[in-house]
């Protein structure tokens, strides 16, 4: 077996040390009824040259060179090939999580800079380390708001992304924290403020903890984020702003009057590799540092007088604080979080306002001619009407032309069933923007 | 003597926003061949934001240095042993890295067709069934992103079985030896829990177990082999006192390295486990993520698996969201994908014989270095040892030397330290595990090293009080950094006038 | 080192009392158990606490211990300066770094918590 480095003397060696006769003697003293007397039902061992081929041949039964216009919470981005190089590296690729400082200041320093550049994006003052994904974030952010107002209602639009609320009310269902939706106006495909409004003064008058938003929301329209705050606010409620989309943040009013922001950072240079692994975020106001749940990094020097950083404020988390923990997070998605920080790295300031202006652009003109649902102002995404045919109809014509079209919405929202969401970013190219358009 | 390292030069670099000028840029994007839009005009005014303050201006060449450069300031498993007890710090195969990058793969999106995606859910259903066999159990779903997310899944499947059964219990019993993510996770599942205290022999104490189970308890959690790295002996008989009180039995799977090919928690009475795949499975940490946390189960769990569950519709997959008994999804999409490919990658490379080959190779490294290190080290339980082995400073405490200080002066001998202080239940514990991924010269080297500083604490203990000496950065001072949080940079202006 | 005139509890806290208003903190050994303590979290004025209740708590890097009330009463205060100097409580656990001043409600409490002398061959400063 190639990655086991020992020779059979050297092994033989090792066993008269430890006083066994063989390799099975060291599991003698495990009970008879607990022992597999078979072997394993895995084929034997395969070469490099196997493990390549098994892995293409599989990736050939998968779409390759299909131009795609989906979106909804995964996008196709430019991945800059700095990205690779550096998580290739075997000092950020296999470390492990930075406890012992002295040894581990890249990725340290690199966890800083991520931290940094969220919050930068964000308008908030402090981020964590990174989450599992977007999806996982959207509860912790609502554990979060839970704990700084002690109550215990969650009010989420409707527009935010299906799968997250799903995820949502899965973590919800055993901490008595109870979820109520609010809809979306159906001109605009905005947040309905009346409803927010009506929910937040009926019912759940001063229960609600969180008022949870996306923008731009599921069908790719920018939100009123200020006014969603007020709202909340008002009613003594916190305002968590989701968003899937991070290129957005490029172009979009960084979202400064909401407490918490949790979103998914894929767009930067993260492989949608069929649904992850991703990189979620959550940022915050400095007041609420200590209700954050992950891993953060803070700054501090050594005991030469350096500059350090160091895992900080680690006594909200399982491993000190166990049941009575922020999260019971342990592991998260450091080297996600590095191409994404290489990825900011690379577009900088103005890269980053420029993807996002394409992005604008390449959307407008795929928009421009078809017949959208909504009206509210959209960034690289937007729901169509597939009149008389529906949508899957429409997806099976570009699928002949070998281009996958959008995604049908009536799964997640049966009121727009003759609707599919379609996305467009820098990669999609005029040709096939066109082709899109003929098939409505 | 320190024989693995030679100090050599590192190169000092500053924080990328330190070293922006505007107009620098590392990118260029293709000209717009579809007509620009004004962003105020198609957005509104009020939704368009000033520049990222503060945001990276540097040059291509200057953002590959900063990142090669901090890159060698980390220590790696590309560099050595690793040992930290528990993590399972094992090489990472270079081919599985290959593999997840196959372009229909990586590029690969959660909503594309299924009758376009049948290669990658070949490929997760294949890894299900590696698992389930090599488990025990019978089916597994590969949702959760991390170990303690599988973790939350598994308490969720037990309990929506007891709930359907009519009373979903209070309580989640778990041994004092348990990961903080044990107790943290029943609680964000809303059960209390009590902890059982391990016996003198550092296993679960089967007579508090039976007094503590009762109608109440909704199940245990345990590891096995615990975090001692012992195999509980009793496990059978343990399994047995909570199912006749009607309650389940969870494995966390965090020490599965020491068992793939030799036991299987499936025959030993579990009814629910997570599997680490960034650890028993060998995909990358990649300094504290991304993991997998597989989650297996017997038949009477299946029904409440996250949904989607994948079904063979003729000769094609295709993806079942039709199981109303399920728990819901515990992330968006299937899993993490992309650590998936890896990990079967690493399954394909070893095949049955080869993974049992693994573990008895792993078992073997633990149990030489505690053969080697008990003349030196206090061995507090004295069990047989699995995959790792827990000495305490209990000897070297007595000259004021604690395993912190122990673990920083291994850094001087050129490894990363052992996990410290955990288990809790050892006072100041060393806990080491080396994996099947390191050859005899690696392991006597690390040996020689701990002998050697056992023999500095005796002669000279000021000596490792200060340690490390040879890394570019000393010790960090982590007091100040928790009571004076900075977790973000600013500019200098910026952080004088907060000064003022 | 341990005030003659304070009273002590097994979990390591103080209280002194004076007109009816007690002053509670956590002991010197408690502060050399911990290290150095970086954060302190304590309720707020106006909260009712009981006897061997949780108070709040005192962390240093990596521990986490909650300070279990000695006596019952309402917080009459906190003391402000431990919030931005968690460091006087390794400086002067006994003196201004108190924690807080409560209006007791059960002053027969007193009664069952340890003597001076009585603490310290408890924490096995004195035989």
């Amino acid at each position: 077996m190639r990655y086991l480095p020992k020779s059979e003397s050297e092994r033989r060696e090792m066993l008269e040390v430890c006083g066994a006769g063989s390799l099975e003697d060291l599991f003698s003293h495990l009970p008879a009824d607990t022992k597999l007397n078979r072997a394993l039902d895995i084929p034997n061992g395969k070469s490099e040259y196997e493990i390549v081929d098994y892995f293409r041949e599989q990736a050939d039964r998968n779409a390759t060179g299909y131009p795609s216009f989906l979106g909804a919470g995964v996008y196709y981005h430019y991945r800059p090939v700095l990205v690779d190089t550096v998580v290739s590296r075997g000092e950020f690729l296999t470390s492990y999580t930075p406890y012992q400082a002295e040894i581990a200041q890249g990725t340290l320093t690199t966890i800083f800079e991520f931290q940094t550049m969220v919050c930068q994006l964000t308008g908030m003052e402090v981020a964590n380390a990174s989450m599992y994904d977007g999806s996982s974030a959207v509860p912790e952010a609502a554990m979060m708001a839970v704990r700084i107002t002690g109550r215990d209602r969650i009010l989420t639009s409707r527009t935010v992304h299906p799968e997250y609320r799903e995820v949502l009310r899965t973590y919800a269902q055993h901490q008595g924290m109870p979820i109520t939706e609010f809809g979306y106006d159906s001109e605009s495909g905005a947040l309905d403020l009346a409803d927010l409004e009506a929910k937040l003064s009926g019912t759940l008058h001063n229960k609600v903890a969180a008022v949870i938003v996306q923008s731009p929301n599921f069908f790719g329209i920018v939100e009123d984020i200020k006014a969603a705050a007020a709202l909340a606010h008002k009613h003594g409620a916190l305002l968590v702003m989701v968003f899937t989309e991070a290129v957005s943040l490029g172009l979009l009013e960084p979202p400064r009057d909401a407490d918490i922001v949790a979103g998914e950072l894929q767009s930067f240079a993260i492989t949608p590799s069929y649904g992850g692994p991703f990189a979620g975020i959550i940022a915050t106001k400095e007041k609420f540092i200590r209700q954050i749940p992950g891993r953060l990094v803070g700054e501090t020097k050594d005991s030469r007088g350096n500059r350090a950083f160091c895992l900080t404020l680690s006594t909200r988390e399982q491993h000190i604080r166990r049941e009575k923990a922020t999260s019971n997070i342990c592991t998260n998605q450091a080297l996600i979080a590095l191409m994404a920080t290489v990825f900011m790295s690379v577009y900088g300031k103005e890269g980053l306002r420029e993807l996002a202006e394409q992005n604008l652009a390449k959307a407008h003109y795929l928009a421009d001619g078809i017949e959208k649902r909504f009206a509210g102002p959209f960034f690289n995404e937007f729901v169509v009407k597939c009149n008389g045919t529906g949508p899957d109809v429409v997806n099976e014509k570009l699928l002949a032309k070998k281009i996958i079209g959008g995604l049908p919405l009536g799964k997640f929202y049966p009121e727009l069933k003759d609707c599919m969401l379609l996305c467009a970013t820098e990669m999609n190219k005029r040709r096939h923007m066109d082709e899109v358009k003929s098939a409505f | 003597m320190i024989l693995k390292t030679r100090p050599h030069l590192t190169q000092n670099e500053p924080l990328l926003f330190e070293s922006s000028s505007p107009g620098k840029k590392g990118y260029q994007l293709p000209p717009l061949d579809v007509p620009a839009v004004d962003p105020k005009t198609v957005l509104g005014a009020e939704h368009v934001r000033d520049e990222i303050e503060g945001f990276p201006e540097v040059s291509e060449v200057e953002t590959i240095r900063h990142f090669t450069r901090l890159s060698t300031w980390n220590y790696a498993i590309d560099l050595g042993l690793y040992p930290l007890g528990s993590c399972t710090m094992k090489y990472n195969p270079r081919v599985n890295e290959l593999v997840a990058r196959t372009e229909a793969l990586a590029w690969a999106h959660p909503y594309q067709p299924e009758s376009l995606s049948q290669g990658a859910m070949e490929i997760m259903a294949e890894l299900e069934r590696c698992l389930a066999e090599i488990t025990g159990m019978d089916a597994v779903t590969l949702q959760p992103a991390a170990g303690a997310h599988g973790e939350m899944t598994g308490i969720m499947l037990i309990r929506s079985l007891l709930e359907k059964r009519g009373d979903a219990r209070k309580k989640i019993l778990i041994p004092d030896s348990a990961h903080g993510t044990n107790p943290a996770t029943a609680h964000m599942c809303g059960y209390a829990v009590q902890n059982i205290p391990s016996n003198a022999r550092g296993l679960v104490d089967v007579e508090l177990l039976e007094k503590a189970m009762d109608e109440t308890v909704a199940g245990l959690m345990i590891t096995n082999p615990n975090t001692l790295g012992v195999f509980e002996e009793n496990i059978v008989e343990i399994t047995k006192i909570v199912h006749a009180k009607g309650g389940l039995v969870y494995m966390d799977g965090a020490n599965m390295n020491a068992l793939v090919g030799i036991a299987r928690p499936g025959d030993f009475g579990v009814d629910v486990m997570h599997l680490n795949l960034h650890k028993t499975f060998s995909t990358p940490h990649g300094g504290g993520g991304p993991g997998s946390g597989a989650v297996a189960v017997k038949k009477h769990l299946e029904p409440f698996l996250p949904y989607p569950r994948m079904k063979r519709e003729g000769d094609q997959w295709a993806f079942n969201y039709d199981l109303p008994e399920s728990i819901g999804k515990v992330r968006a999409f299937y899993g993490n994908f992309g650590v998936l490919v890896r990990a079967l990658a690493y399954i394909m490379a070893h095949g049955g014989d080869g993974l049992r080959r693994a573990t008895m190779d792993a078992v073997l490294n633990a149990n030489y270095i505690r053969k080697m290190l008990e003349p030196y080290y206090d061995l507090p339980y004295k069990a047989p040892s699995m995959h790792e082995c827990v000495f305490s400073d209990d000897r070297q405490a007595k000259k004021g030397v604690r395993t912190g200080d122990i673990a920083k002066r291994l850094i001087d001998y050129g490894f990363h330290p052992y996990t410290v202080s955990f288990p809790l239940i050892v006072h100041g514990a060393l806990m080491i595990e080396p994996t099947e991924t390191e050859g005899k010269r690696e392991i006597d080297l690390f040996v020689e090293a701990l002998i050697s500083i056992a023999e500095e604490v005796d002669e000279d203990p000021q000596l490792v009080l200060g340690a490390p000496y040879l890394t570019r950065t000393s010790r960090v001072d982590e007091v100040t950094a928790a009571r004076k949080p900075i977790v973000r940079w600013r500019p200098q202006a910026a952080v004088g006038k907060a000064a003022d | 080192m341990y005030p003659e005139n304070f009273r002590y509890t097994k979990e390591h806290e103080w209280v002194s009392v004076e007109g009816g208003v007690g002053t509670i903190g956590i002991t010197h050994h408690a502060q050399g158990e911990l290290g150095d303590i970086v954060y302190v979290d304590l309720p707020r004025a106006g909260t009712v606490v009981a006897q061997g209740k949780t108070l709040g708590s005192v962390e240093s890097v990596k521990a986490v211990s909650d300070v279990y009330s000695p006596v019952s009463g309402e917080i009459l205060e906190v003391n402000e300066l431990l919030t931005n100097s968690p460091e006087k409580l390794n400086e002067d656990p006994h003196g201004a770094a108190w924690l807080v001043k409560l209006h007791l409600s059960a002053p027969d409490e007193l009664l069952h918590l340890l003597s001076s002398a009585d603490y310290q061959i408890y924490v096995g400063e004195k035989a």
